[in-house]
């Protein structure tokens, strides 16, 4: 088969950068919408048609992060000029900040339940992967497909028989219950992502290092883990973004101390259809794995295309 | 350096027999080549040694002392792998300071530095030592891979092939270098190749493997001379020896079955016919390819000789080797 490669004319550049621009826009619209309620007005927010053009306001952030109550104009009027920006935003309607709202803390939980799920998940996956792809491991394949086999069927299909244990456990409502829970479902996952990676590293390099004098653990951490990066890079990511995102579980297992953002968002609604509030939650929440898939972005991209190009 | 011993090592991978009942001495200070074709178990002859691999029986000795469950880094050993196997996410530069900077050997930092510059001055590296080691040309990976061996001051030495990747040009200059290196250090090496060349030149002994057994060994001219079998004379001399059935030229001992001729050890002017088949002049030397009695025969003639195919030449041996049926030495 023969291919002739020509650049691409003016017109050809011009029609692929509109395709491309025009599918950027049509996925990221959604998230343009989310973003630009929570600078919205309540009735803004809810205004038909839509508003595109509309004053930008941080009142959703402000009761994203606060409780309020509401007082009479007497009793409002007694306590003088309101002292900051968002106690004059809250004012409007005639309320007054009572004290901090929990979305500090759920989101808090989310940063420990999923970065730590993520790095327990990566690291014992890594471990078992490497033990796989390197040693005899009796009944290996049938191990391999039983650690695979826990994902054969949607997880919330074990949601009661977890629950149950969860209770008996004492483990309902923790971080180290989610985590735990989190790390067992992303394991299979892991597991079976690295070993292809470590498969892909030869062996040589490993029994190069053990005879220039160091034990294979060393060898392990020094030339295995730096050549396997791309590997964990991406990983990790899947990880994070599964346990990040995971609402069902979290629904159903955690309540107080330990609720994730996730379910915690919709509560925000309450009954004044406070939707600018629930888009800055949300708009929020959406910054952690962004920022952490950007840090990975250059391994991830490798990572993504393993397996079909080899150096 | 030290003296290694292997004392009738036997290694199976599942059916098939990698080594079986090999003894071996590699005397302080020798160079010891392996030669055998893909298969005969060198280097897993080299993997014993450095520990890689573990013998189902037998032990390796060094120093004297039964390396029998010491790590590779134990054993203190160095070894230049066929597969370059540079460590990819390091520079030129720290792939070779990589095992002056082990646990074991804990090299001062000024030492490591003296060496890796000594090293990658004798390979011609030296322009490339802050380059990653995966932006190098396959040479001057494999170069650097043995300046990884050579930094260090090991028991032995141990080389899969090392030269094999190399071109020409490099691969005389990088023989004549290691042997330099060897001799001035008084190295131990053991080595594995299939170039001939490489094992005359360099080898003060010479082991010829054939499917896990260790045949002969000896010095290369002793095996060239006074080969025990049809495949250990097979092994060395380029072009190869001529294998012909015994009563050709008649005059052969009880039970020869077969008659081997190196191109060297046929002389022109009397005995059979032959009639000349090509000639190929190769300038330091002329090869002709002969046939007698249906049987192809490649020897040297003078290099201004005015033969041509066509023409017929009378042939006689000179100092031939004479094997039985099962290829053994009469």
């Amino acid at each position: 088969m023969s291919y002739s490669v020509t650049d691409p004319s003016p017109r050809q550049k011009w029609t692929a950068g509109t395709l491309v621009i025009l599918y950027a826009v049509i996925t990221l619209l959604p998230l343009l919408w989310i973003i630009a309620t929570g600078f919205k007005s309540p009735s803004d927010a809810i205004a038909y048609p839509p508003k595109v053009i509309f004053d930008p306001t941080l009142e959703g952030y402000v009761n994203l992060f606060t409780t309020r109550t509401r007082m009479s104009p007497d009793a409002l009027s007694a306590l003088g000029e309101p002292a900051t920006w968002y106690d004059r935003i809250v004012r409007q309607y005639d309320m007054v900040i009572s004290g901090p709202s929990r979305y500090g803390e759920r989101f808090l939980n989310s940063v420990i339940i999923g970065f730590g799920s993520t790095f327990l998940s990566v690291f014992l996956g890594t471990l078992a992967a490497y033990a796989f792809s390197r040693f005899k491991v009796p009944l290996k394949d049938d191990l391999m497909f039983f650690i695979l086999s826990t994902r054969m069927m949607p997880p919330i299909a074990v949601a009661i028989p977890i629950f149950l244990m969860f209770r008996q456990l004492g483990l309902s409502d923790t971080h180290l219950g989610m985590i735990l829970l989190y790390t067992g479902v992303n394991l299979s996952l892991s597991v079976w992502l690295l070993k292809g990676f470590i498969d892909e590293i030869p062996v040589e390099y490993e029994e190069a290092a053990l005879i220039d004098g160091y034990t294979r653990f060393q060898a392990f951490t020094k030339v295995v883990l730096p050549q396997a990066a791309t590997g964990i890079a991406s990983t990790a990511i899947f990880c994070l973004i599964f346990s990040w995102n995971e609402y069902a579980f979290a629904v159903l297992l955690t309540s107080g101390t330990a609720q994730t953002a996730p379910p915690f968002i919709p509560t925000i609604i309450g009954v004044g259809k406070d939707w600018p509030a629930v888009a800055a939650g949300a708009t929020l929440f959406l910054v952690p794995v962004m920022v952490f898939t950007i840090l990975l972005r250059k391994h991830l991209l490798r990572g993504i295309t393993f397996g079909a190009v080899r150096k | 350096m030290a003296e290694v011993t292997l004392h009738k090592i036997t290694k199976t991978y599942g059916d098939t027999t990698a080594l079986s009942d090999v003894s071996l001495t590699i005397p302080d200070g020798a160079f010891v080549v392996l030669l055998g074709p893909t298969g005969a178990g060198k280097t897993t002859t080299l993997r014993m040694v450095a520990g890689l691999d573990r013998p189902d029986r037998g032990d390796v000795m060094i120093h004297g002392r039964s390396m029998q469950g010491r790590t590779p880094a134990q054993r203190d050993v160095a070894m230049v792998f066929q597969q370059y196997s540079l460590y990819p996410h390091l520079s030129v530069r720290e792939n070779l300071e990589f095992p002056l900077k082990s646990p074991i050997l804990r090299t001062p930092r000024d030492v490591i530095a003296r060496k890796v510059a000594e090293v990658a001055e004798v390979l011609q590296i030296t322009h490339k030592l802050d380059n990653k080691a995966t932006a190098l040309s396959g040479g001057e990976m494999q170069r650097v891979s043995i300046g990884r061996a050579l930094v260090r001051d090991p028991a032995i030495y141990l080389m899969d092939e090392p030269l094999s990747s190399l071109d020409a040009k490099l691969r005389s200059d990088l023989r004549i270098e290691l042997k330099r290196i060897q001799s001035s250090m008084g190295a131990t090496l053991l080595y594995v190749t299939h170039d001939q060349v490489e094992a005359m030149t360099m080898a003060t002994h010479v082991g010829v493997l054939d499917q896990g057994h260790m045949v002969q060994f000896g010095t290369p001219r002793e095996i060239y001379e006074n080969p025990v079998s049809l495949y250990a004379a097979s092994r060395l001399g380029t072009p190869k020896i001529n294998v012909l059935p015994a009563d050709l030229f008649g005059g052969s001992p009880t039970g020869a079955a077969s008659i081997g001729l190196r191109p060297e050890h046929i002389a022109l002017g009397d005995g059979l016919p032959a009639s000349v088949q090509r000639v190929e002049h190769l300038g330091d030397q002329t090869r002709l390819h002969l046939s007698v009695a249906g049987h192809d025969i490649l020897t040297l003639a003078d290099p201004h000789t005015p033969l041509t195919s066509g023409d017929t030449v009378s042939i006689q041996p000179r100092d031939a080797l004479y094997f039985d049926a099962a290829g053994a030495r009469i």
